[in-house]
């Protein structure tokens, strides 16, 4: 293992603040963009016309 | 010899529930790949002699850089194929492209920015490398901006694919400017024509995640297209027997 501590891992050599903020925005963005592609689907989903549509419509 | 259609999948309706297959495994592949490649970046590479421990954001930055450039040109391919042949899954997918390209367009900006404070000293400047990226953001935004302003929805592709055509002038630029120009950004550490300039596990640990990059795109587009198919096609008999069997199969 080439790090002796959990602090001197989050220190990154004195880069933490650049480092982790990378990491941090690159993993929010995918988050947000995973969540917002489900519920754009969802939402496509719910509103696709669907069999109850076409017996209200008859 | 069992000949393939190769069309059969060309088409919304038979396209979409394949795209429903292929999502989960091409998210697995995104995550397990992005673990290894994680473990890789940080606890086997070797500390870098000139750069410290700062120079692992590489492990994202180039990763994003790369797959901006590559979605724009599978974007802009699409885009063509559906001008050039007014086949309706080919825009969709141009369509589906964008928004995930703008957004590895942002993070290889954002990652380099704070890349280059510590070690340029400056969050941003304007080289040729880092303008032609920016450009390249603005070029996704344009794209998707121009076709949510057009209501005709086959309107609205063919505008877009003219932008996105024109505007793959863009990629070599940004690939070559650090050869044409004399750029405060680093030359390629990678490339196909010599060895790369950097250890082997670093470069491992960048090559799985451009790989975990590329797969997590694959899944991201597919949900999204998936989604686009259904808005645009919403009025035929398919998506009424699709949401008839339970949605989301």
């Amino acid at each position: 293992m080439k790090w002796e501590s959990a602090s001197q891992f989050f220190a990154m050599g004195g880069y933490g603040l650049y480092v982790w903020g990378s990491y941090a925005v690159a993993l929010a963005v995918v988050a947000i963009e995973i969540a917002m592609a489900r519920t754009r689907f969802r939402r496509a989903i719910a509103e696709a016309p669907g069999p109850e549509t076409e017996s209200d419509a008859a | 010899m069992a000949k393939i259609n190769w069309f059969y999948f060309a088409a919304p309706n038979t396209f979409y529930p394949l795209a429903g297959k292929m999502i989960p495994w091409f998210a697995a592949a995104a995550a397990i790949l992005a673990a290894i490649g994680l473990y890789v970046g940080f606890f086997v590479a070797p500390t870098d002699f000139q750069q410290g421990e700062g120079y692992r954001i590489i492990f994202v930055h180039v990763p994003t850089a790369w797959m901006s450039m590559f979605l724009y040109v599978v974007m802009a391919f699409w885009a063509a194929i559906g001008l050039a042949f007014n086949t309706r899954l080919s825009s969709m997918m141009a369509q589906a492209i964008a928004p995930t390209g703008a957004l590895m367009a942002f993070l290889a900006l954002w990652t380099g920015s704070l890349w280059g404070k510590p070690m340029w000293g400056a969050w941003w400047v304007w080289d040729a490398r880092l303008t032609s990226e920016l450009i390249l953001l603005f070029l996704y935004i344009g794209f998707m901006a121009l076709q949510a302003s057009i209501d005709d929805p086959r309107r609205a592709d063919r505008a877009g694919a003219v932008l996105a055509i024109v505007g793959v002038i863009n990629v070599p630029i940004i690939y070559f400017s650090v050869q044409w120009w004399n750029t405060l950004h680093q030359g390629a550490s990678v490339s196909v024509m010599k060895s790369p300039s950097m250890a082997s596990t670093m470069l491992w640990g960048m090559l799985l995640m451009a790989l975990a990059f590329w797969m997590y795109s694959i899944a991201v587009v597919l949900v999204r297209v998936r989604a686009i198919i259904l808005e645009r096609e919403r009025t035929s008999d398919w998506v009424r027997d699709v949401k008839a069997r339970g949605a989301a199969a």
